[in-house]
């Protein structure tokens, strides 16, 4: 029998250390939503569920010294680089103790200590963001490299395929990850994007490959790859990791109820489950045991969510600009 | 003394800047071969690798900028249209100024946004000839309009240095102003300080970028019949709020000309705040772009569109006949 205290780190077996972030992120996921319906998060959130393995995968595949950009559904990516999951849920409850101290919440959650350079909440924005930040370090003489996530709705924003030319262009050390989860908000990936999202790849010249987006391993090694050329100074690459979104797009779908897809449509797409794909891969033990101490962390980050202070009123404009500049109050 | 032009102001800061901070780098459109004159000699001067001439992909490269800010260096980009950032309003607006308070102060976006001739240029027609800095000022985004070679060179230096986004207007109403200047005196000239041109007594004028000439032109008309004081407030946010504070305690009468649409201008601010907070002896009065202008391309079309000194005089003489 395994020993539950050997899966507890990050250190171990790398099947059980991806189990171990799908898991993770699955947990968040599913008390956030929770936290949705107590009112403690306010908002809403995009649900990540379903896609635990691209972001599992392609961080299993980064340096800590690498960075990332995310997007509104952003959890799991936040998570997976390294993020602690406690302030990670203080900020989707407006704390003080939150990653941003309760000034982004979940569509901007960001971790700079960890390489989270932001969740970015316009669709498609950060593309060229990460493609900037991967320049520099080239142009600093360091092999670190940047990653994108972007999901298939963001293919049809034109300053995301500006990015693609710009990145292929310099040869930026980049790895662009498309989640294909099959809708923009309502609308099916087939009525939005003509031609395809490996073809737009192609047509910058930039290499690209689909990926099994619910198998955390067929993720990490198709980003080991992408990583590894673009340390070696070869530029770009393109992953298209498909999964089905288990959940709504928005939280705001679980009153609002719109109909775009049915409900044996939903129950197809869940058979195919990242977290016991990867929970097949490890002993029963090892999962048990890992389901537990993730189980008792979650536990522990959403005591640590609601324990956090609120903000005061009074700093509303504290960070608003970077030098401490204080602007003007709305009233004199 | 040498005689500097406003443009090579711009350049010399640039270069300057470079100079001192390997950080600062340079993206533009055709900045290689600087088509505006603002990037002159430094792809020479300084290579490949910190001046970038960009595809014709404005949007990609601002948000490009950020990210290299992110990362550490200190981009400024050059946009030789002032059309160009409402295009990039999304990547300037609501990404880099939006930074340093949605990470909760985890990071900054240290980028500089040059517009080297900004506002009309007589005729170059309805897309290219924008004067959008109160939208910037409304958004909160730093912006500055230096009216002379040495506030240009010494504001742009400055934005250069801001750990925030700043945009820098150099109207082209004053890209052809020189003046002698002491080289080695050339220095950073602080955001949110206005200038005083020429100190008066009956009435305030305050002049943003280009138009600070013909504001001084229209106090040298009037001097004899009315003391008019020049007030540059040189950047617009921050707004020297003090400075015109203390102007208007000397003159209580106010006229701003401002290059801006009528509506939501940096002049209509300027106006509510002095009623607002400050000493006023007579109604306040401003000369602008009329409301929703798009500039028609005919020359006398394009002018009928812009403040002019007559304007300017008449609204002065009004604010002095009222009280």
């Amino acid at each position: 029998m395994a020993d539950p205290t050997a899966v507890a780190g990050p250190t171990t077996d790398p099947a059980a250390a991806l189990y171990r972030t799908v898991a993770l992120v699955r947990g968040f996921e599913q008390r956030a939503i929770e936290l949705v319906r107590a009112k403690v998060v306010l908002g809403g959130i995009h649900p990540y569920t379903g896609q635990e393995a691209i972001a599992a995968g392609t961080c299993a595949a980064l340096r800590p010294d690498d960075v990332i950009t995310s997007t509104h559904r952003g959890h799991g990516h936040v998570l997976a680089k390294g993020a602690d999951p406690a302030r990670t849920m203080a900020e989707l409850a407006g704390r003080t103790t939150g990653l941003n101290r309760g000034r982004g919440g979940s569509m901007h959650a960001a971790d700079f200590g960890v390489g989270v350079l932001g969740a970015n909440a316009i669709v498609g924005a950060a593309v060229p963001i990460a493609a900037g930040a991967a320049w520099a370090f080239r142009r600093a003489g360091s092999d670190r490299v940047a990653l994108s996530y972007f999901g298939d709705g963001a293919v049809s924003q034109g300053v995301v395929l500006e990015a693609f030319n710009l990145a292929a262009l310099w040869r930026v050390p980049l790895v662009l990850v498309c989640e294909n989860n099959g809708f923009a908000t309502s609308m099916r990936t087939a009525d939005t994007v003509a031609g395809s999202i490996l073809g737009r790849a192609a047509a910058f010249g930039i290499p690209a490959r689909s990926v099994d987006g619910t198998d955390p391993e067929a993720v990490r090694d198709a980003t080991a790859e992408a990583v590894a050329r673009a340390r070696a100074g070869e530029g770009p690459t393109l992953l298209e990791c498909t999964a089905y979104r288990f959940d709504a797009h928005h939280t705001w779908e679980h009153t609002a109820r719109p109909r775009y897809r049915t409900d044996e449509e939903v129950a197809a797409g869940r058979a195919r489950d990242p977290l016991e794909i990867q929970g097949a891969r490890i002993p029963a033990a090892t999962r048990a045991a890992i389901d537990a101490e993730v189980a008792e962390l979650l536990d522990r980050a959403v005591a640590f969510a609601c324990e956090g202070p609120h903000p005061d009123p009074a700093t509303a404009l504290d960070h608003l600009y970077a030098t401490g500049m204080r602007a003007r109050a709305g009233a004199r | 003394m040498p005689n500097l032009s406003y443009l090579k102001a711009l350049n010399r800061a640039i270069g300057d800047e470079m100079g001192r901070d390997e950080a600062v780098c340079v993206f533009g459109e055709d900045v290689g071969v600087a088509v505006t004159h603002a990037t002159a000699g430094l792809l020479k001067r300084f290579g490949p690798d910190r001046v970038l001439d960009t595809p014709i992909s404005e949007q990609a490269f601002t948000g490009f900028a950020t990210g290299a800010a992110l990362a550490g260096l200190r981009p400024l980009i050059e946009f030789q249209i002032p059309a160009l950032l409402f295009l990039v309003f999304e990547q300037i607006a609501n990404q880099a100024h939006k930074f340093s308070l949605m990470t909760g102060g985890q990071t900054r976006v240290p980028v500089t946004y040059l517009l080297p001739g900004s506002g009309s240029r007589e005729s170059w027609a309805g897309q290219h000839s924008d004067h959008p800095y109160s939208l910037f000022a409304h958004v909160g985004v730093k912006t500055v309009v230096p009216a002379t070679p040495a506030d240009a060179y010494g504001l742009l230096a400055t934005a250069i240095r801001d750990d925030d986004p700043v945009v820098v207007f150099a109207p082209s109403g004053a890209l052809g102003v020189r003046e002698d200047v002491d080289l080695a005196a050339l220095a950073p000239v602080p955001l949110g300080v206005g200038r005083i041109h020429r100190s008066g007594t009956d009435v305030t004028v305050v002049a943003v970028g280009h138009l600070v000439h013909d504001a001084l032109a229209v106090a040298e008309e009037l001097a004899g019949t009315v003391s008019v004081e020049v007030f540059d407030p040189r950047s617009l946010f921050p707004f020297d709020w003090s400075g015109l504070a203390a102007s208007l305690e000397r003159t209580g009468r106010l006229v701003v000309v401002d290059d801006s649409n009528r509506t939501c201008g940096i002049g209509g601010e300027i106006i509510a705040t002095a009623a607002e907070e400050m000493r006023l002896i007579a109604p306040p009065r401003r000369v602008t772009r009329p409301d929703g202008a798009v500039l028609p391309f005919a020359r006398g079309l394009d002018l009928a569109c812009q403040p002019t000194r007559a304007q300017l005089r008449a609204a002065v003489e009004k604010a002095v006949g009222d009280g």
